[in-house]
């Protein structure tokens, strides 16, 4: 898998971050390893420790594994005040999850993110590349259920 | 070219794909072909039609019928009865009140003015436009200096937030000489309630490309770079379309229009980080580091970008500049106010009739906006505030509905006009918790490089949570506002400095609100 994403960068710093969400998207748990980390550092010869860095400033990124379907709802003001917390007691529940765990089934991994930029739809969330708007707790349950017949 | 008899546009953004857009016009071709319609009818998908809160929507030409509300179920009926019989299904089409606002939405506009009209996949839609005639202009008869003086003399100025002078800006570059300087444009787009680039970029992206070809050669910077935000999927993949497009055609690359210029265009994306749309934190990022803000000076325009010459301009402000050039600067100078001419793409969102968007003239009044565009505050309901400008932004209330929506109107009541982002809120509305929200989300994206800011948010966010569980008193107020001051005079960077508007206005209009929360003491 490394071999073929570092063959469409040239080994410089500038590509890091391109790199890193390509090793994640092709990741089945959608996370950066440890071992990815090493193998981007050889590459790209650059510190272990300046990609550590990289990986924790940026809140796409993740150094845990994560599920399947990564979930990201909006907790910025226009989603917060069209009931951003009310979706996330009702995710939480259906889930069976708090912030940032990954469900028993490994199909869900649960996060809050900052305005992704559809707030006249609001609340909004983000299912791995997915936009979900105008959210109501019913319609949260059919989401959910519409991922997990495998999609 | 093919001719056909009526052509639905249907809009493809993330607000219509997030209503199952797809699914929908997936039917209406199996019906269109099943009905024998597939050569008569085209489907062309565009982008954002401007209608928000009406879940799925297309817009027949040149009938000048849009159909709203969609489901999957009213999809053969359509096609049965508009586009085998004529007669529209007037149950499912724009009703009086919002056609109204949906015609008069697209008056004076000019980087929107392409946007649900044209495919933004397919170059040669933007070309039929008059696309690409301004950087024809600019290569073949314009010196590198003239383009400058044109952007200067038009007044325009950045649509970021700040305000600052296109033309002055790339003033200060363009005199440098150097082995390589770069134009990069700001798109990571990360003010809570802004999403006026997302638009530009996937309803018109060849409209930016052109800017940026313009402002590119009046600097003399053969590379550009546009960084764009990592959850803009849609805009990513229809500018990568654009640029291929664009080197297809020979309009950027070596040597274009045999002028001697070269120029290429290229990507970067980010990773989920507010504080990259502060440039030299964009920079930062743009070499593959952390978002760390550098120090200024040396400003960008000097020393940017791996040390090389770098402007950075926001994408609202470069899609307005083929149009300057196209139709001079006299002519930009009829829209807006002295001072802040041309016109600004406002989001207004929250408790509205019609949560959406608007291309109008700077300096048009906030009520106007709120009215006319955003269809009101929802029925029976009372306006409270508006906050406006994003999370760096300010609460107004109702006794400033008439201030005009520009950079230097607002000035005068210590607010700002920031990205265009207009939440309106009514009467169920509670300050606190919105102010708690603003200070929870400064908090998360805080960098941490500067201990005013980094220290600075962790106070306030005790403070407001304190107060948020009515364990506060008027002396936490007071202290809110002497931390936000001391941040705003000490913190390393913009996003620091911010937090005093929202926090301010917020106490100093809406202190009920605050006071509610105290126990009697």
């Amino acid at each position: 898998m490394y071999e073929e994403i570092f063959k469409k960068y040239s080994p410089e710093k500038e590509n890091l971050i391109y790199i890193l969400h390509e090793i994640q998207d092709a990741d089945p748990q959608n996370y950066i390893s440890e071992e990815a980390v090493e193998k981007v550092a050889e590459y790209l010869q650059i510190e272990p420790s300046h990609i550590y860095g990289v990986l924790t400033f940026y809140t796409m990124f993740s150094t845990k594994p994560r599920g399947k379907n990564v979930i990201r709802l909006c907790e910025s003001p226009p989603c917060f005040h069209r009931g951003s917390e009310q979706m996330l007691k009702k995710l939480a529940q259906i889930l069976q999850v708090k912030v940032g765990q990954t469900t028993t089934d490994g199909l869900f991994t649960l996060e809050l993110c900052a305005c992704l930029g559809v707030c006249g739809n609001a609340p909004v969330m983000m299912i791995n590349e997915d936009v979900h708007g105008d959210l109501t707790e019913e319609k949260l349950e059919k989401i959910i259920d519409s991922y997990k017949g495998g999609k | 070219m093919k001719f056909y008899r009526s052509h639905i546009l249907i809009g493809i953004d993330d607000a219509s794909l997030a209503a199952g857009v797809k699914e929908i016009e997936a039917i209406l071709r199996k019906e269109l072909q099943k009905n024998n319609l597939s050569e008569e009818i085209n489907i062309l998908e565009t982008g954002t039609l401007g209608l928000f809160g009406t879940g799925v929507s297309m817009t027949v030409y040149p009938e000048q019928v849009t159909y709203v509300n969609l489901t999957t179920a009213d999809i053969a009926e359509i096609v049965t009865e508009h586009f085998l019989k004529g007669r529209p299904v007037s149950r499912l089409t724009l009703k009086a009140p919002l056609k109204k606002h949906y015609n008069f939405n697209y008056k004076n506009r000019i980087v929107l003015e392409n946007s649900g009209k044209i495919n933004p996949e397919d170059v040669k839609d933007y070309l039929a436009t008059g696309g690409y005639e301004a950087w024809e202009k600019v290569l073949t008869n314009m010196k590198p200096e003239d383009v400058v003086a044109e952007v200067k003399a038009s007044g325009l100025r950045g649509r970021g937030g700040a305000g600052f002078p296109t033309g002055i800006k790339w003033s200060f570059t363009a005199p440098i000489e150097a082995e390589q300087k770069l134009f990069v444009i700001n798109a990571d787009e990360g003010e809570p309630g802004t999403y006026k680039d997302r638009l530009i970029m996937e309803g018109d992206p060849h409209k930016l490309l052109e800017g940026i070809m313009i402002g590119s050669y009046a600097v003399g910077a053969t590379k550009a770079y546009i960084y764009i935000r990592g959850e803009y999927k849609l805009c990513i993949h229809r500018l990568e379309h654009a640029i291929a497009e664009a080197y297809d055609y020979g309009i950027i690359g070596k040597n274009i229009f045999e002028s001697g210029f070269d120029l290429d265009i290229m990507i970067k994306i980010g990773a989920g980080a507010y504080v990259c749309g502060e440039e030299t934190a964009l920079i930062e990022s743009m070499e593959g580091n952390r978002g760390n803000p550098r120090s200024k000076p040396p400003f960008p325009g000097v020393s940017g970008a791996w040390q090389l010459p770098t402007v950075v301009n926001n994408v609202e402000t470069i899609a307005n500049v083929p149009s300057i050039i196209a139709k001079g600067s006299k002519w930009f100078l009829g829209y807006g106010t002295d001072g802040c001419s041309g016109t600004k793409v406002f989001t207004i969102m929250g408790d509205v009739n019609l949560p959406g968007l608007c291309e109008v003239d700077m300096g048009t009044a906030l009520r106007t906006i709120i009215d006319e565009f955003g269809g009101g505050v929802k029925e029976g309901h009372q306006f409270k505030a508006a906050l406006v400008g994003g999370a760096a932004g300010v609460f107004l209330p109702i006794e400033r509905l008439d201030v005009n929506m520009d950079f230097n109107s607002l000035k005068e009541y210590a607010a700002v006009l920031g990205s265009g982002a207009i939440l309106v809120m009514d009467e169920h509305a509670d300050i606190v918790e919105m102010l708690y929200s603003i200070i929870r989300f400064f908090r998360h994206e805080s960098c941490g490089k500067c201990s005013p800011c980094a220290n600075g948010n962790e106070m306030l966010y005790k403070l407001i949570s304190k107060i948020r569980k009515g364990e506060g008193s008027e002396t936490d107020l007071d202290n809110m506002i002497m931390i936000a001051d001391a941040m705003y005079h000490t913190s390393f960077c913009a996003l620091g400095q911010s937090l005093v508007m929202p926090i301010r206005s917020a106490i100093e209009h809406f202190r009920a609100d605050f006071l509610k929360r105290m126990k009697t003491k």
